[in-house]
């Protein structure tokens, strides 16, 4: 009795201890990464692994696509570099889409970590970088080589040292060659701290190895996760959902199947693969996809390799979810980060009353560069030239018994970056960033609301905008219940000129970029919607007159 | 001749107790009474009458009294502040609102963001703009300034803000905003302006610190006022210093003005506690660690020396979360406060883990032995089962404690759930708080840089001394100090606090690109703001003075605070300087960045009096075996399994008196437990000081 509950304690105790240990990796990223979107954002993620590859545990600091990603591209690694091949001081990178986490931007690294001699664990840590080179951060490309660098697996430290090769065509491949190395010698030194403190607590609790730590913590998280999957309803449940697409809408299909303790989801039927980057690779597509079940159905238990076994994930090979080389990837969460929409879209039939209506979704990455260099305009000779990124964020679905978070990121864990921070890097000058009324959907619930967002170049020259990522501004996230579709996106100009989706323009000298992000949709009927609710959000001008009356009815 | 006002008050006010310490010729006398939230100032008369009494003085006596208090925070987390308007550049109201638009929690879709202190209609926007160079873009517009004024006036605000973007570069619309409101609105209306309360850069978290300071600001102004016209009727006419978060001091008059620097007060007095005795202990590495009834707060000194920090998050709505609170960029003592205290109740989740905290059970019902109605497991409750606690004397004998209780409801929330019987649950809880505060510990170590082994650990407050020697077994810690008067810590750190005060500015600028002449006027321009407001309170004292920038590689976001000489910067100061940050950096982050250039973000200089010269106490010359008084069953964790041990009274022990583990060491206000590894000497202090019988 004694000897197995003070061995039980001690294995929970490790598995705290375990989770702290990759927070301090990520936190040391966070603190020495130099792009923006990884900075500011919060646009990266790290974790630890066995040596079967399995992950363990996930950083709280991060975001999905990135860690779900993750947990399959440490097996890539090894399927590259076996075990047996890993000597201390190694360290290995790639930003291959299909083998990292989706995108060109991504590089991943991955550590093995040794005590006596043997390698033990592994740690895996990835962050957006600013420019990989190519035609830049566009949905314009036809194909992934005109996206930018692609680096395979490589061996980017030894024992010896870094390899200065690798790091020097990455450099020398981007336009922002300073910054990339950095932020790639920050994945590299933050792996470092998560293998200082993983020997460290090894060294305190006498473990050569973290074999029976890993089954552990595996197999009480794939057990925690079956359980709420068995409590669930049998059965196949269907969604479907439009989106804008590039050049033509997208259809998206997909039938969910709750089984034993497992749950499948079948994407078959779904659009082929797009001509442009807005294709969202199997890895991709796997990571939200589990991220919007394990959201609706298991949040607490922690996320690994064991949590995350129960959900298969199957699509057809050459469509949109599962596109295959050389289709085009870079604004891949265009269509990623809708699918834990089609998730709760399924489970709404398994699980009534327990999931979210729809989400403005995809993050709108505010991409701005200079244009003047480029149309060589002499009375713009002195202006600045600059890259910038910044993140528009629209409206979240309402949840049961709660309306939608306003300007929030969902699914992704990523934030805004302060405007203070991206003018202070550049030009531009935000005129307005400011909630949208009537964007959020009504319902009982109603969705959280967008934001307008109107942008110039304060030295009045031309900048572009990437509307790469730009969607829901054909069909708007839907309500559920009964509860009405959120406001869709709008990308314009000031003086009047729409911007189509997913192209790049030039906003004009003297003229301003307007952007308003979609609005949740609603939940439940706005007819029941409790009249003070309506009256508060009057008040606080969240909801005009004109939209209480149209939206529900109010005299 | 004898001096005349021979005594120094200090006085802490918590969530639940009021801890009062008066100093004097004859020594030290304390004592804790109940907090009295609706007139704070009832509880602090009440225990300054009880002290002097004890002391047989008379308040004319007194000639010096530092005042730290939780009520800013308490007012910040419980929503009763002043109803307060934010005035703000037009088409950027929601900013307030919108925050960080990120989720903390992600798997959590019911998450909420915390709710800003001004609700959208009183977020009033006027026409102005600067640009991130702070030139005017679009002058301010009065027109605006009488619009919000009006609806001010209708809503009967009490409280404004104002915080316009990029006025931390050029502050000068806030300032003229600033004057027509106050000739708009009442003159019992408070303006704060985002340019005085934190001119940095980050607009979220400047107009959060902002709002911050106008919501506390009537209350802290009325409760002071109140509490000065207390103390003069009474005759106590000495000057009031408050106890600011970053560890110094201020006057009565700037603590009014900007009371958001009053926020973890308390705390920071500890953490001053803990320096002065690293000091007089010649201790090169000490860890303050500090459990109370709600949190526990753990702090890094080196050469006595607390690390500052300028950003603070307030009022964590969700668990302990970094991002569920209200920013506040103030100076702080750099310190980890996690939801571990003696009332935390503890749980078992989905995955059979138990968890303990953050949420308190407080004083009220408080843990299940108090026996007031409380049902879920705390700390304190697994305390008693283990044998740590003598339910019979807990605080001083005033509180009887039910161990049955505690028995009941650790084996019905713990033990049915995870199917372990006897101590077992009890051994669990205080196990996952022992590593959670270790793990708090070493994270924050690791993102300092430090090797957390070194340190000798100082505990204090009244959970501290139960735990340390476990969690000093968990960290590695070799030497653990419980200092004298441990239970009100805080309040003692109070005395030895040096009237201080940081100026901050925003000015982002290359190494290789410094104009040396502006970075002096900058400079030169800090240190007379400092010097204006500790002169007013320090008088004739001899001041010091210490200049800090924020560095990084030019492109990140996070920087490291590295010290200036204390003249006029020279063309060499730059050199050395890139050379110390990148040494700092290599030590934390395993690697430099030569190729890269570096920068300075922030500005700072901080002007403070000098600390009372620590006299180095030597260790005791002779050792004798001290007597315990009795023997109780208390658990050891190295054995998993209680074990029979000699208990001790604090009291009784005289410097030189030693003892080896497992023991237990009681006194009134909290209960010392010695692990079987460690032995226990008392030094000339009077401190109770562990060592491990192992080596280090």
């Amino acid at each position: 009795m004694a000897d197995s509950s003070l061995k039980a304690i001690r294995m929970q105790v490790m598995w705290n201890r375990l989770i702290a240990v990759v927070e301090e990796q990520a936190q040391a990223l966070l603190r020495t990464a130099f792009g923006h979107v990884a900075r500011e954002a919060g646009d990266l993620s790290a974790g630890v692994y066995d040596v079967d590859g399995r992950m363990l545990a996930q950083a709280v600091t991060g975001t999905p696509g990135h860690v779900n990603t993750m947990a399959a591209a440490v097996g890539h690694f090894m399927h590259r570099f076996p075990l047996a091949s890993m000597k201390p001081g190694d360290v290995f990178v790639t930003n291959d889409p299909w083998l990292g986490t989706g995108h060109l931007f991504d590089f991943v690294v991955v550590t093995p970590a040794f005590v006596e001699g043997r390698p033990v664990a592994l740690f895996a840590s990835t962050c957006h970088m600013v420019d990989v080179g190519g035609i830049g951060f566009s949905a314009d490309a036809n194909s992934v080589f005109e996206e930018g660098t692609l680096i395979p697996h490589l061996r980017l430290r030894s024992a010896a040292g870094l390899n200065e090769d690798v790091l020097g065509i990455i450099a020398a491949n981007s336009r922002n060659p300073v910054e990339i190395r950095g932020d790639i010698l920050s994945l590299v030194s933050c792996n470092d701290v998560g293998v200082a403190r993983l020997t460290g607590m090894m060294a305190e609790f006498e473990l050569t190895s973290i074999d029976e730590l890993a089954a552990y913590i595996i197999d009480n998280s794939r057990e925690a996760t079956r359980e709420a999957i068995r409590r669930m309803p049998r059965g196949s449940y269907a969604a479907e959902m439009s989106l804008d697409g590039y050049d033509a809408p997208i259809s998206l299909k997909a039938e969910m199947t709750v089984g034993d303790g497992e749950i499948t989801v079948d994407y078959a039927g779904s659009s082929p693969a797009s001509n442009f980057g807005i294709n969202s690779p199997k890895c991709y597509t796997d990571a939200y996809t589990v991220f919007g079940l394990k959201c609706a159905i298991a949040p607490a238990v922690p996320n690994n390799a064991g949590s995350l076994e129960p959900f298969k994930v199957l699509a057809e090979p050459g469509s949109i979810v599962d596109p295959k080389r050389p289709s085009p990837v870079t604004a891949r969460h265009v269509v990623g980060q809708m699918l834990p929409d089609m998730a709760f879209g399924c489970l709404a039939q398994a699980l009534p009353d327990a999931v979210p209506a729809e989400s403005a979704g995809s993050i709108w990455v505010l991409a701005m560069a200079s244009a003047h260099e480029r149309m060589g305009d002499p009375r713009f000779a002195n202006a600045s030239r600059f890259n910038v990124m910044n993140v528009g964020l629209g409206g979240v679905g309402a949840r049961p018994g709660k309306d939608g978070l306003s300007t929030t990121a969902f699914p992704s864990g990523v934030g805004t970056i302060p405007v203070e921070i991206t003018e202070d890097q550049s030009p531009l000058v935000f005129w307005r960033k400011e909630y949208l009324p009537d964007s959020g959907g009504p319902g009982m619930h109603r969705g959280g609301l967008g934001q307008a967002i109107e942008i110039a170049n304060g030295e009045e020259a031309p900048f572009t905008i990437s509307a790469a990522t730009f969607d829901r501004m054909r069909f708007p996230p839907r309500g559920r219940d009964g509860g009405r579709p959120g406001r869709v996106g709008i990308a314009r100009l000031a003086s009047g000129t729409a911007l189509a989706t997913k192209a790049t323009h030039v906003v004009p000298a003297g003229d301003r970029l307007i952007v308003e992000l979609p609005g949740g949709g609603g939940l439940g009927d706005p007819k029941n919607r409790a009249r003070d609710r309506i009256d508060a959000d009057i008040a606080a001008g969240l909801v005009t007159r004109e939209g209480a009356k149209r939206d529900y009815g109010m005299e | 001749m004898a001096d005349a006002k021979p005594f120094r008050l200090a006085v802490d006010i918590g969530g639940t107790f009021t801890d009062v310490v008066l100093e004097g010729p004859t020594g030290r006398v304390t004592t804790k009474v109940l907090t009295t939230p609706a007139a704070p100032e009832e509880g602090v008369i009440e225990g300054i009458g009880i002290v002097l009494k004890r002391a047989g003085a008379g308040a004319e006596a007194i000639s010096l009294f530092i005042h730290g208090t939780t009520l800013a925070t308490n007012a910040l987390i419980e929503r009763k502040g002043a109803r307060t308007a934010f005035v703000t550049t037009a088409g950027l109201r929601d900013i307030l609102e919108m925050g960080y638009e990120k989720r903390f929690e992600q798997y959590d879709f019911y998450m909420d963001k915390p709710e800003p202190l001004v609700p959208r209609p009183l977020r009033l926007p006027v026409r102005e703009r600067i640009s991130a160079r702070g030139q005017a873009l679009l002058r301010l517009h009065a027109e605006d300034l009488h619009r919000a004024a009006a609806v001010m006036r209708a809503a009967d605000v009490q409280a404004v803000a104002i915080g316009f973007i990029h006025s931390y570069a050029h502050s000068e619309h806030e300032r003229k905003a600033r004057e027509e409101l106050a000739r708009l609105l009442p003159p019992s209306v408070t303006i704060c302006i985002s340019s005085e309360v934190c001119p940095e850069i980050r607009e979220y978290e400047r107009f959060s610190t902002t709002c911050a300071n106008a919501y506390v600001r009537p209350m802290m102004a009325g409760y002071l006022t109140r509490l000065r016209q207390r103390l003069d009727s009474m005759g106590l006419k000495a000057p009031l210093f408050l106890m600011m978060s970053g560890g110094g001091l201020t006057t009565l008059d700037h603590a009014t003005r900007f009371p958001i620097r009053l926020v973890e007060s308390g705390p920071a007095g500890g953490v001053i506690l803990a320096g002065q005795i690293a000091r007089e202990c010649g201790l090169p590495a000490a860890l303050a660690f500090d459990m109370g009834g709600t949190t526990a707060k753990i702090c890094l000194l080196d050469d006595g020396e607390p690390e500052r920090a300028r950003r603070f998050e307030v009022a964590r709505i969700y668990r302990d979360l970094k991002g569920s609170g209200l920013p506040v960029r103030i100076p702080v003592v750099e310190m980890v406060e996690i939801g571990a205290g003696g009332g935390s109740i503890a749980r078992v989740d989905a995955m059979k883990r138990i968890t303990v905290g953050p949420d308190s059970a407080g004083a009220d019902p408080g843990p299940a032995c108090y026996g007031r109605g409380g049902q879920s497991p705390t700390v304190t409750d697994a305390n008693v089962a283990l044998g740590r606690i003598d339910p019979q004397h807990f605080a001083g004998g005033r509180i009887a404690l039910d161990a049955g209780k505690a028995d009941a409801a650790l084996s019905g929330d713990i033990g049915l759930k995870l199917s372990l019987s006897e101590h077992w649950p009890a051994a669990g809880v205080s196990e996952i708080v022992e590593e959670n505060m270790a793990n708090a510990a070493r994270v924050h170590a690791i993102e300092r840089g430090k090797v957390i082994d070194r340190y000798t650990m100082v505990a204090f407050g009244g959970g501290a001394p139960l735990h340390a020697g476990r969690l000093a077994e968990k960290l590695g810690i070799g030497r653990v100090l419980v200092p004298v008067g441990a239970g009100v810590g805080s309040a003692i750190g109070f005395l030895r606090a040096p009237i201080a005060y940081e100026v901050v500015r925003s000015w982002r600028v290359p190494l290789a690109s410094l104009d040396l002449g502006e970075g002096n006027r900058l400079l030169a321009g800090l240190r007379e703001e400092a010097h204006r407001v500790v002169a007013a309170g320090a008088g004739e004292a001899p001041l010091s003075e210490t200049r800090l920038v924020d560095v990084r590689y030019v492109g990140q976001g996070h920087e490291l605070p590295m010290a200036l000489p204390n003249r006029a910067l020279g063309a060499d100061d730059l050199p050395d300087l890139r050379r110390r940050f990148e040494e700092r950096y290599r030590q934390i982050y395993g690697l430099a960045l030569p190729q890269m250039a570096v920068e300075i973000v922030t500005w700072s200089v901080t002007v403070s009096t000098a600390l009372p010269a620590a006299e180095r106490i030597p260790a005791p010359t002779q050792r004798t075996a001290a007597r315990p008084i009795g023997r109780r069953r208390v658990y050891e964790p190295a054995l998993g399994e209680l074990v029979e041990m000699a208990v001790y009274s604090r009291p009784d022990l005289a410097p030189g008196a030693a003892l080896d583990g497992p023991a237990a060491i009681v006194e009134d206000e909290t209960t010392t437990i010695v692990p079987a590894s460690f032995a226990a000497t008392i030094n000339r202090r009077g401190d109770i000081v562990m060592e491990t019988r192992h080596g280090r």
